[in-house]
């Protein structure tokens, strides 16, 4: 296909039907066609025969035009939206092991608390941290706890929301009615 | 009411209609078998690998309308029929397949014969589903043959474990399919139709591009409609032959790789092309850049991830190609008022395609001496009239087959488009004469692809399916052969099958009949003998291995490339110079 604009990170949410298989569907939809996913995370909505998954991608505008299209084809994908371009909320969540010099101690706890990150363990030779917050965020920190040695860092990958709008309410989950099917071949054979 | 899960799976196909299943059976699916054994209204044909099961149900589901279906047991069953399922993928053909898995417990453990049947399906099928409750049978099947079905059709996986079969549970059957997830578009939207019309009206160079959607979609009516009230010409893919019909003076034949000169000129010069439930394969478009680079796009499909996929589609129409085409002609109506539907301008066009057409028209050396395949296709064509049932396999005798057989009505046709499956050919031909015991229905196959499924000529004798098979027999891989001709400077390589098996003698071996020609002369006669010959038939046609199929066009070259004869030395040594070939 044509290019279209420079590649970009794209943040799609998936509504999902939570069934058997169904992770592996979209994971497999991704790697058949050559898509790259940077993230990907799951979990229920409110309703608990429903998930959403949260799948950051990169691509051109039409690589993303055919990822939601492919990913809408998949029968158990009941809603997907690209939140990019929308006035949405992202979050990932982190938890890093670094080292715990006596030298170092304070200093690390000075930035963890900048970033508003909790110290979620604590031994002689390390402390762990959690912080969550946007991409930006999460780097500058992973930035500055570096030069301290970091062991181990544990990323979720990006969820994200739509902002509620300005004015009238928005509509609730869990999602929009089934709708019949209209096509007559499905009636004819009804018992 | 509560029965043992095998009961309901046949329970099931009865209420979906079936009337034939293709199997073979195994350990897993044997509590089916004992439900079958006295089973009224069912017939179920024993094919003899499961492959042929699978295309046997793609052969009658394209020539019914209705959905196939196969069955066959766990682990290399099931994977014997992926290729069957990706087949039926790719070229939409809707099936509904059942695999036995081992009992639900054993599952993930290596078991005797487990495979991962819907891990591996997964990707090669529109839907698949493992059954692990016997109170979601009913549910789960009638969902399978709507999926398979609705919408774009496709292939549909059931996977049955052991248990689930020989335990007893509620039979459930659902009176609708409602799935929130699922909802396929049918009507075009209004706007986008009203915008395809005008562009169509003030078009003066358009061409219809009509592919396999429309013959899913029973549209052909609509089609020829919309062609002759503007008088548009029109071109079919591989996968649309007998959408419309080829003696029609609209008619341009097929496009694409070894499409018509005709076809390809038409669509490179055409100002509007709308194409019709087709999917812009790149051996229909060649290189995409220099694919139509003058016309507006118009596109009209089921599937909304085949538009703008490979070709940026400025008008696309999301919807189902019959209700679409008739909301078009009725929009087109509108659009005319009291004007005239060919304007002038319009017939400069027409004479431009006859033009092309009076002077590259498909051709070829007609010999005394030796037979040319592409007469036995016409040879073919004239003797039945262009109404028989015709089934190919892949390879340059699937190209003459469609250059050259004149098809006059929609669903007469199968061959392997999307995934090009040698050994497609007589398994599916079984398929399309089990629907129905008084068609005429011809296989036309190659020496190498028949060979991949000789076995069911078995299966012909016994079930009683009397497919006629002509083998265009060049003693080779006649299509491999061409590349390295033309493309790899004769560097002949693992192409040759040197006249062994003797098909006549194997046709016999299997109870068939068998019939061999080898003079020009004598082919119009060694048809005709096999088409009355009421059982099933294998005639060698030993023909020209030097053939080769033309008009080509040069993997990855522009459609305009095409080159109409053996190419020149330096043609050639420009090819071999390339990566890819040209
Ligand atoms: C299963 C499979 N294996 C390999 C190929 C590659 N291939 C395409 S055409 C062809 C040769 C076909 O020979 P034959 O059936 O004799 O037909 P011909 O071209 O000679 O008419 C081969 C090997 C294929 N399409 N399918």
């Amino acid at each position: 296909m044509q290019n279209g604009q420079e590649p970009r990170k794209h943040t799609i949410s998936v509504l999902v039907e939570n069934k058997f298989g169904v992770l592996s569907r979209v994971a497999g939809l991704f790697s058949a066609r050559g898509y790259n996913i940077e993230s990907l995370s799951v979990g229920e909505t409110l309703d608990a025969a429903v998930s959403r998954m949260t799948i950051v991608v990169r691509g051109d505008e039409f690589v993303i035009e055919q990822v939601m299209k492919q990913l809408h084809k998949l029968i158990d994908v009941i809603k997907v939206t690209d939140l990019t371009d929308d006035s949405h909320v992202e979050r990932e969540l982190v938890l890093i092991r670094v080292n715990a010099e006596p030298q170092h101690r304070a200093e690390i706890l000075r930035v963890a608390d900048i970033f508003r990150a909790k110290v979620v363990d604590v031994t002689g030779m390390s402390f762990v941290l959690e912080a969550t917050g946007d991409e930006g965020k999460l780097e500058a920190l992973i930035e500055l706890i570096r030069p301290m040695g970091i062991q181990e860092l544990v990323r979720t990958g990006k969820v994200a929301i739509a902002r509620g709008p300005k004015t009238k309410a928005r509509k609730t989950e869990p999602v929009k009615r089934p709708r019949v099917p209209e096509d007559p071949r499905v009636v004819g054979f009804a018992d | 009411m509560k029965m043992p899960g095998a009961r309901m799976v046949l329970e099931a196909l009865k209420r979906e209609g079936v009337d034939v299943v293709f199997g073979l059976p195994g350990g897993a699916v044997l509590p089916i078998y004992d439900v079958l054994y006295d089973f009224e209204g069912l017939r179920h044909i024993l094919v003899r690998q499961e492959a042929a099961a699978g295309h046997a149900a793609e052969g009658y589901a394209r020539t019914t309308g209705k959905v196939g279906v196969c069955l066959v047991t766990s682990g290399p069953a099931a994977t014997n029929l992926v290729t069957a399922l990706q087949d039926a993928y790719m070229d939409s053909i809707p099936i509904v397949a059942f695999t036995g898995q081992v009992p639900t417990h054993l599952i993930g453990n290596d078991a005797f014969q487990e495979a991962d049947n819907v891990g591996i399906t997964r990707p090669c099928t529109k839907h698949n589903f493992l059954v692990k409750d016997g109170k979601d049978l009913g549910p789960i099947i009638r969902e399978a043959f709507h999926l398979a079905a609705t919408g774009r059709p496709g292939p549909v996986h059931v996977d049955l474990p052991k248990d689930v079969l020989v335990k007893e549970a509620e039979f459930l059957w659902p009176e609708r399919i409602v799935l929130r997830s699922y909802n396929p578009t049918y009507d075009g939207h209004p706007g986008q139709i009203k915008r395809a019309a005008r562009a169509l009206v003030r078009s003066k160079r358009p061409v219809l591009y009509v592919g396999g959607g429309v013959i899913s979609a029973d549209a052909n009516g609509e089609l020829a409609e919309l062609a002759e009230l503007l008088q548009i010409p029109v071109t079919t893919t591989l996968m649309g032959l007998g959408a419309f019909p080829a003696d029609h003076a609209l008619s341009l034949g097929m496009l694409g790789m070894h499409g018509t000169y005709f076809a390809n000129m038409a669509v490179h010069h055409s100002d509007v092309l709308v194409a019709i439930g087709a999917r812009f394969d790149d051996r229909v478009t060649g290189k995409v850049d220099a694919f139509a680079p003058g016309a507006e796009i118009i596109h009209i499909d089921i599937d909304p991830s085949s538009i703008s996929k490979n070709i940026k589609v400025h008008v696309p129409i999301v919807g189902d190609c019959r209700r679409v085409l008739r909301a078009l002609v009725r929009a087109v109506r509108e659009e005319l008022g009291g004007a005239a539907p060919v304007p002038d301008a319009r017939r400069a066009w027409h004479g431009q395609v006859d033009d092309w057409k009076r002077r590259f028209p498909l051709r070829y050396e007609w010999s005394d001496e030796v037979i040319k395949p592409q007469y036995v296709i016409e040879e073919l064509s004239r003797l039945t009239g262009g109404d028989a049932w015709m089934v190919t396999g892949v390879g340059q005798h699937q190209m003459w087959t469609a250059q050259h057989y004149r098809f006059r009505s929609p669903r007469r046709w199968c061959t392997s488009g999307g995934l090009g499956t040698m050994g497609y050919g007589l398994p599916t031909a079984m398929g399309v004469q089990a629907a129905d015991p008084s068609r005429l229905v011809v296989n036309v196959d190659g020496d190498g692809s028949f060979a991949m499924n000789s076995q069911e000529l078995a299966t012909c004798f016994t079930e009683n399916l009397p497919v006629k098979t002509v083998i265009i027999n060049n003693s080779g891989h006649g299509m491999v052969r061409q590349w390295q001709r033309i493309i790899y400077k004769e560097r002949y390589c693992a192409i040759d099958l040197p006249g062994i098996p003797d098909w006549v003698k194997l046709a016999e071996a299997y109870g068939c009949v068998g019939l061999r020609v080898t003079r020009p002369s004598e082919v119009a006669s060694a048809i005709e003998k096999m088409l009355s010959t009421p059982a099933p038939v294998v005639l060698d046609v030993c023909v020209d291995k030097d053939e080769c199929v033309f008009p080509m066009v040069p993997a990855g070259g522009a459609n305009t490339d095409m080159i109409l004869a053996p190419p020149t030395r330096e043609v050639r040594d420009k090819a071999a110079r390339s990566q890819t070939g040209f």
